[in-house]
């Protein structure tokens, strides 16, 4: 489904430049949920947002179902993204349009008739359990209920591929769990390819099948999520897994305690 | 002898009315043109353009040092070759348009900025054009801001009137040079004075009251 191959991204700042990517290989199978686990300013954003060239790389070749995004000029380009839905942190809703026009955007901007664009924004938002606010603004929404339209907008135009950048570390855990079922049902009902960015174990660890960790803009480390928990390699790995180790030790001891007494 | 007062106030004010209008017009429709430019052509912008933009920021750098009544004098000529004359209201919104326009163009950038870069991602990210960004997210997420932008650029525009009365532009600042300074006719003076002062009050309650209402469909207060 995606192969990216030696993925190089530099930025010109007035210091100088910084190598934000460095020869990344990487490869993504159709219908996986695969997850991007790194420490901040590892390059995770930028890695993810090259895939719908929304970064422009420097170097290599990208390539998404068959085809090369890397080549692509700039009207292919609006067309293969038109089948790429992103996700984002801070949601990135339009204020002024309601949830309903937030979620036909994608259709209009593809061009679908009008009726088309009715019945398929209803179809999705009922999807995403929404259904009763299609008149509703954004500001008057929670946290993961615009995380909801979020994936419903990014959703509808019914995309093979769907990018998530921290979409849920906006996100009380609760709200984040609920946001997760959802992607794993609708990776489940569509066979929809998930790419997802992630500084937090418990989202990898709850939906993701396969993993790459980043370090400073390298690959260090890919498989499935069991060998990240069961056998880490790189330094970021050991770095987390040892964070969960940590605090599961502490609550066996407190647990062990709480029985002595 | 005073009895003429109200006739000579209600003639400057619909003279004042008249340019106020129109130069608005003219230079909104410019000011939103060089606001948009701006702000697409910028650094990491839709379309960007740095050398563009440069040359714009210059252009609007260079008219706004320009003390405006300089800038009048200087675009007297034009007026004549426009709209056939240098002296009446007429004549006067050549100027003021021109005048104001960069004033405005730098209004609306600041304001379309407030928009953030994430919402305009986003549209990108399903494929929407660049003139769809501009029309169906910049302009629509920033028109509050926007709103309260362009009131303020038209007050300064009634203010711009005032000045360009001055040299024979007509309207409520030629009034009161006339009449008020020239003429010590102090009463005339006063009544100018209040009626630019109520002028420019309804100008700015109508832009807030625009701006409220707009938040208020969208964010449910204020
Ligand atoms: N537009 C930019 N210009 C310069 N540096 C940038 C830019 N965007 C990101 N960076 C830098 O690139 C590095 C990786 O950023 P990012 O991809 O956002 O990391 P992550 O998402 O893993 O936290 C950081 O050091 C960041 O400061
Ligand atoms: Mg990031």
């Amino acid at each position: 489904m995606i192969g990216i191959h030696n993925l190089t991204k530099t930025y010109k700042t007035a210091k100088g430049s910084i190598t934000v990517l460095q020869n990344i290989d990487l490869t993504i199978e159709k219908g996986d949920i695969f997850g991007i686990i790194g420490f901040s300013g590892a390059g995770k954003s930028t890695l993810i947002r090259c895939l719908n060239r929304l970064e422009e790389p420097d170097f290599g070749t990208i390539e998404i179902g068959g085809r090369l995004v890397t080549n692509l000029n700039e009207k292919e380009l609006r067309q293969a993204r038109q089948k790429i839905g992103m996700i984002f942190q801070q949601f990135n809703l339009l204020d002024a349009k309601t949830v309903y026009q937030n979620v036909a955007f994608p259709l209009e901007v593809a061009g679908h008739p009008k009726r088309y664009i009715q019945q398929r924004v209803r179809e999705i938002l009922d999807l995403v359990q929404l259904g009763d606010k299609e008149n509703v603004y954004p500001f008057q929404l929670s946290g993961g209920q615009k995380q909801r339209v979020g994936i419903a907008r990014a959703l509808v135009n019914e995309p093979d591929l769907l990018l998530s950048d921290e979409a849920t570390s906006a996100l009380d855990p609760q709200t984040t769990y609920s946001i997760l079922e959802l992607l794993k049902e609708i990776n489940r009902q569509l066979n929809l390819t998930i790419v997802l960015i992630t500084h937090e174990l418990d989202v990898l660890q709850h939906i993701c099948n396969n993993m790459a960790v980043l370090e400073k803009g390298r690959i260090v480390e890919t498989g499935s999520v069991e060998k990240f928990f069961l056998r880490p390699e790189s330094d970021t790995a050991k770095r987390f897994v040892s964070i969960i180790d940590h605090y599961r030790d502490k609550r066996n001891v407190m647990e062990g305690v709480g029985a002595g007494i | 002898m005073k009895d003429d007062l109200l006739e000579l106030l209600w003639e400057g004010l619909l003279e004042t009315l008249y340019m106020v209008f129109w130069s608005s017009l003219f230079a909104l429709a410019i000011g939103i043109v060089l606001g948009v430019t701006l702000v697409v052509t910028e650094k990491g912008g839709i379309l960007e353009a740095p050398k563009l933009n440069k040359a714009i920021g210059t252009v609007i750098n260079g008219v706004r040092s320009l003390p405006l009544i300089i800038l009048i004098v200087l675009l007297l000529p034009l007026s004549r070759l426009i709209v056939g004359t240098s002296l009446g209201p007429t004549a006067a919104i050549v100027s003021l348009s021109i005048g104001a326009a960069p004033f405005l163009g730098r209004i609306i950038e600041n304001s379309l900025k407030e928009v953030s870069a994430g919402k305009i991602e986003a549209a990108k990210s399903v494929g929407a054009t660049p003139f769809t960004i501009i029309f169906r997210v910049l302009i629509p997420e920033a028109l509050p801001a926007l709103v309260r932008g362009i009131t303020i650029g038209i007050i300064g525009i009634t203010e711009f009137t005032a000045v360009a009365g001055a040299i024979g532009a007509g309207g409520l600042g030629s009034l009161a040079i006339r009449f008020g300074y020239q003429r010590f006719r102090e009463d005339v003076l006063i009544a100018t004075v209040i009626v630019i002062i109520l002028l420019v009050q309804i100008i700015q309650w109508s832009g807030d009251s625009i701006a409220k209402s707009i938040n208020k469909k969208r964010y449910k207060f204020e």
